[in-house]
C-alpha cells in the first residue's frame, strides 16, 4: 500500500528559536493579535510504500530522527495517510 | 613535520586557506576529496569551513554521510588530531563525534567580523601550546554559529574540560558563551570562529598560529 506521509520538524520546546520569534514581533505590525508561542520549522512530503499505516509512520521517524531532523535540537512529528 | 588531510566536501570554500595555514608553519597537506575513505596516511584531519552539500536540509546534515566521515570517526577514535573550523565544526556535530548543535544566530543575522576568544581549556590538541585565559582574534564568518545542547550535556562539557574557547563577547547567542568545544579525549575540536584566517599580522591577525601551531604539535611560546 502506498501512504502519502508528512513529516514536521521544529525546534525542542526549551530551545531559542529565533526565526519563530522574529514572526511572532512582525504580526502586530500587521494587525494579528493575540498570537503566540510561534514556532518555525520544517515540513517535509514523501510516499512510502508499506504493508501499513503504522509500518509507514515508523519508518518516515526513523528517516526523521537519522536525517530530516536533529534529534539534539529537534523533534519530528509524522502524520500518514494512504494515498487512495 | 605533520602530513594533514583537508577534507573537501562539494561546497566546501576555506580548504586553501586551510592548507596555507599549514603550510606556514612547515607542515604539508593534501586536499583529500570526500569520497575517499582511507585517511591512515595522515597526521591529523581538518574539515574546512564552506557549505558542504550546499548546507541543504541543515549545515552539515547530509555531509555526516559522506563516505569520508566513517573513516574521520575511526581516525578520531584512534586518537588522531581532528579539527572542524565553521561548517566542519557543525559537520562534527552532526556526525556526533563532537557534542551539541550549532543552530541560527541570535537575531537571524549572518555575522562575518573580527572576534575576540578567550581559551578555556589547554587540554585539547587545538590549544595545549596556548595558556588559558589567553585571548585571540579569529574572525567568525557564519550564520548558523549559536553553539547549543541541553544543561546535561553543558554540564558534562564544563565537567570534563572540553570548553575550548568561549567569545569575550558573545555575538551569536551560543550558549555560556561557547566558541569551541572539543570531544573528552581533547583530540577533536570544533569552532565556528577562523583561525586560518588569522595567520598574519598584516591582515589583521596572527593569533591563529598558536591554534594551529598546537595542533601540529609545534611547540610554540603562548
Amino acid at each position: 500500500m502506498k501512504f502519502s506521509v508528512l513529516v514536521e520538524v521544529t525546534l525542542r520546546s526549551g530551545i531559542a528559536d529565533p526565526e519563530g520569534a522574529t514572526i511572532e514581533r512582525a504580526l502586530p505590525a500587521l494587525g494579528f493579535t493575540g498570537i503566540s508561542s510561534v514556532r518555525a520549522g520544517k515540513a517535509f512530503r514523501f510516499d512510502i510504500d508499506a504493508a501499513n499505516a503504522d509500518v509507514a509512520r515508523d519508518q518516515a521517524l526513523s528517516l526523521a530522527d537519522r536525517l530530516l531532523s536533529n534529534p539534539v535540537i529537534e523533534d519530528a512529528t509524522a502524520s500518514v495517510e494512504p494515498v487512495s | 613535520m605533520s602530513h594533514v588531510a583537508v577534507v573537501v566536501f562539494p561546497g566546501s570554500n576555506c580548504e586553501y586557506d586551510a592548507a596555507h595555514a599549514v603550510s606556514a608553519l612547515g607542515g604539508t597537506s593534501d586536499f583529500v576529496w570526500h569520497t575517499e575513505t582511507d585517511l591512515s596516511g595522515y597526521d591529523a584531519i581538518v574539515l574546512p569551513g564552506g557549505f558542504a552539500h550546499g548546507d541543504y536540509l541543515r549545515p552539515g546534515a547530509i555531509a555526516r554521510f559522506s563516505p569520508v566521515m566513517e573513516e574521520v570517526g575511526q581516525r578520531a577514535e584512534a586518537g588522531v588530531p581532528v579539527l572542524g573550523i565553521c561548517n566542519g565544526f557543525q559537520v562534527l556535530t552532526e556526525a556526533g563525534l563532537l557534542p551539541g548543535a550549532l543552530q541560527k544566530n541570535r537575531g537571524l543575522t549572518f555575522l562575518c567580523q573580527p572576534s575576540r576568544l578567550a581559551v578555556r581549556s589547554v587540554r585539547s590538541v587545538l590549544t595545549r601550546g596556548a595558556r588559558v585565559g589567553q585571548e585571540l582574534d579569529i574572525p567568525i564568518n557564519h550564520f548558523s554559529g549559536a553553539y547549543t545542547c541541553d544543561d546535561e550535556t553543558l554540564a558534562e562539557l564544563h565537567a570534563h574540560d572540553q570548553v575550548v574557547v568561549t567569545y569575550t563577547q558573545n555575538p551569536n547567542g551560543s550558549r555560556d558563551d561557547i566558541a569551541g568545544v572539543s570531544n573528552r579525549a581533547g583530540n577533536v575540536v570544533g569552532l565556528m570562529p577562523h583561525p586560518e584566517r588569522a595567520m598574519s599580522a598584516l591582515l589583521g591577525s596572527e593569533d591563529g598560529r598558536v591554534l594551529f601551531a598546537s595542533f601540529l604539535g609545534l611547540s610554540v611560546a603562548a
